[in-house]
């Protein structure tokens, strides 16, 4: 019998770019790859589209909101600010497709509903993709190419976006903690039917399992070396995780969150014995515990990249790169998805970027395929244009431009001295800002406090210029205008 | 006790001055994976008259301080620090700081280094102890 024909898209050869992921990194690269008309193979170990999704976060709620009915129409730009798990879309049809699918139980979305946004995405745009196709290495050939080893055969081309997310399970260097399971392969939770369970990791995961737990577990203790910043987390979205095994922590109930440097994890008779100090309040910490469980994070997987000139922060997890994602200035080497976390920005008042998140990440994919395309490609993809009177146009980007809101004070608003604009990153803009020019960014200070940045670019240099603060957020009014026009 | 297995973080601090009062769980707590920042050569690390900058300690690689009067770029290594004068009274920095090589940093952002001081006061002191050479080496 003649073997199956392999009817899967892009098989092995020279592409100008190539895309490694399916997840929504990977989706909304491609995506804005093809609107830019940039020919690429986009190829997935995976067997379906979602990445993480299709198994994370264990306990099904996501952390990230969408709001199904929302001062703006979805459809709109503006109602993207009200969704933060849908991807982006020109057409109409394609776009808000996450709250589509929700049943409303919550404000965030299920596990399940956010995996279905995205296979609809897929499915409709469509975005092909070759599935099973797994990269397995990576080589720069002397004309520069790069050149991915995948189980499929090898790819050619002049640049790469891996948008292969901070997907590996991670462990941190504490003596035993390669006996105990992971986050992901963490039981059922009535496996935990009043048992004393210790997790190891104060972060979005760990405060998942705890939030989890909550219901069977005898007693959660949470441990690492850094205290849980309070007030940052009453703000942000994460307290859906983190606020009830918290008040529950407040209220001397069955959940304890120390701060820890765990020094062993001991296997005893019928459990765990765990050994530490404690950082912030000092003393020793000998605890006996039915389970373990190591919530430590993820990390990218790199392969052989570092070889290829790759740098990593947050110790080695995540690649640091560029204001434009990629690896080094011309290197080809992009990353898309929630590894351009490694991608700080200028973190203004401690402030980041939102990258490691949906929200954050699909604004980067589109101004990255537009960096990748003019860089490597030599497209020159047209600027829109403003026609109007520049100071309003600026107030109203501040006030409703949502890429400016998910990504403060990382992505920008740019006007050059033609009316030529674009969304760009503002710490690049900042060192090649071009004659004349303005750009608009939304900042947050430590007090939690929304405001216009404008920074204004000519012969002197750049001179920034903060607006104050509105109380509903809207920065189109004549004392804004006044402010700004007299600045420019 | 000594912590065991250290990260490279904790390690990279644990061999520096303004550090080296500190045992292990104290410098595990500093150890914040997202404090820790890394710059391309070239790349600006402190923008003259930008707000909102935070206290920067080299993990490795230099910088240079590049003042628009002119003069010869001051140059730092592993172990110095910059960015506490813009941060400490909250005004805007009146040099850039351009990474000379790769960097790796520490930053303190902004607004937790007050209560970063008041928790490690001998990392304070030892800073106080720099800053006072620095200023007498102004002077004389």
């Amino acid at each position: 019998m003649a073997a199956a024909r392999d009817e899967r898209p892009f098989p092995p050869g020279d592409y100008p770019v190539v895309v490694v992921g399916s997840g929504p990194g990977g989706l909304q690269a491609s995506y804005c790859l093809t609107r830019l008309g940039v020919e690429h193979a986009l190829v997935s170990a995976d067997e379906a589209p979602g990445g993480m999704f299709r198994l994370y976060p264990i306990f099904e709620r996501l952390l990230s909101w969408s709001k199904p009915d929302a001062p703006a129409e979805r459809g709109t730009r503006a109602y993207e600010w009200f969704d933060h798990n849908s991807l982006l879309a020109e057409e109409p049809e394609h776009q808000a497709l996450v709250p589509a699918f929700m049943d409303r139980s919550y404000m965030v979305p299920s596990r399940a509903e956010m995996e279905a946004g995205l296979a609809a995405f897929a499915e409709r745009v469509p975005i092909h993709v070759r599935y099973g196709c797994r990269w397995e290495g990576t080589r720069r050939e002397d004309d520069g190419r790069l050149v991915l080893a995948t189980s499929d055969g090898e790819y050619r081309c002049r640049a790469a976006v891996f948008a292969v997310g901070t997907t590996t399970p991670w462990r941190s260097p504490i003596p035993g903690i390669e006996q105990v399971p992971h986050y992901v392969e963490t039981g059922r939770p009535h496996d935990y039917e009043g048992r004393r369970v210790f997790v190891v990791g104060k972060r979005n995961s760990g405060f998942e399992i705890a939030d989890g737990l909550l219901p069977w577990a005898r007693q959660v203790i949470l441990g690492s070396p850094r205290p849980v910043q309070t007030s940052v987390i009453a703000l942000a979205t994460v307290r859906v995780r983190y606020l009830q095994p918290y008040e529950d922590f407040g209220l001397g109930g069955g959940t304890f969150a120390l701060d820890l440097a765990v020094e062993r994890i001991e296997r005893t008779g019928g459990g765990w014995r765990v050994v530490g100090q404690g950082t912030t309040r000092a003393g020793a910490v000998d605890l006996e515990v039915d389970d373990v469980i190591a919530a430590t994070g993820f990390t990218t997987p790199l392969l052989d990249l570092p070889a290829l000139g790759v740098r990593t922060v947050s110790q080695g997890r995540i690649p640091a790169l560029t204001p434009y994602w990629e690896s080094a200035p011309g290197s080809g080497i992009y990353f898309a998805g929630n590894a351009t976390q490694g991608a700080a920005g200028l973190r203004k008042h401690g402030v980041g970027a939102s990258s490691a998140a949906v929200h954050g990440f699909r604004y980067n994919a589109r101004v990255m395929a537009r960096h990748l395309a003019e860089i490597h490609l030599r497209r020159k993809v047209p600027l829109e244009r403003v026609k109007d009177d520049l100071v309003p146009y600026l107030l109203e980007e501040a006030t409703s431009a949502p890429e400016l809101w998910a990504q403060k004070s990382y992505l920008a608003r740019a006007v050059y001295d033609d009316g030529e604009t674009e969304i760009l990153p503002l710490a690049d803009w900042l060192d090649n800002p071009g004659h004349q020019a303005t750009a608009v960014a939304v900042e947050m200070n430590a007090a939690g406090d929304v405001y216009p940045a404008v920074y204004v670019a000519d012969d002197a240099g750049v001179r920034e210029l903060l607006l104050p603060p509105h109380h509903l957020n809207d920065f189109r009014g004549l004392e804004y205008e006044q402010e700004l026009r007299a600045a420019l | 006790m000594a912590v065991n297995a250290r990260d490279e973080l904790v390690r990279s601090l644990a061999g520096l001055a303004l550090f080296a009062d500190l045992g292990d769980p104290a410098l595990e707590a500093i150890a914040d994976p997202d404090w820790e920042r890394s710059f391309g050569e070239g790349e600006r690390v402190l923008r003259r008259g930008l707000s909102g900058g935070g206290l920067f300690v080299i993990l490795d690689g230099e910088a240079a301080v590049e003042i628009p009067d002119g003069s010869e770029p001051r140059r730092l290594r592993r172990g110095d620090f910059f960015g506490e004068v813009s941060t400490l009274l909250v005004c805007k920095p009146t040099a850039d700081v351009v990474a000379r090589t790769p960097l790796h940093c520490l930053e303190i952002p902004g607004p937790q280094l007050e209560a970063f001081l008041l928790q490690y006061p001998h990392v304070t002191y030892r800073m106080l102890q720099t800053v006072t050479r620095r200023l007498r080496d102004l002077l004389e």
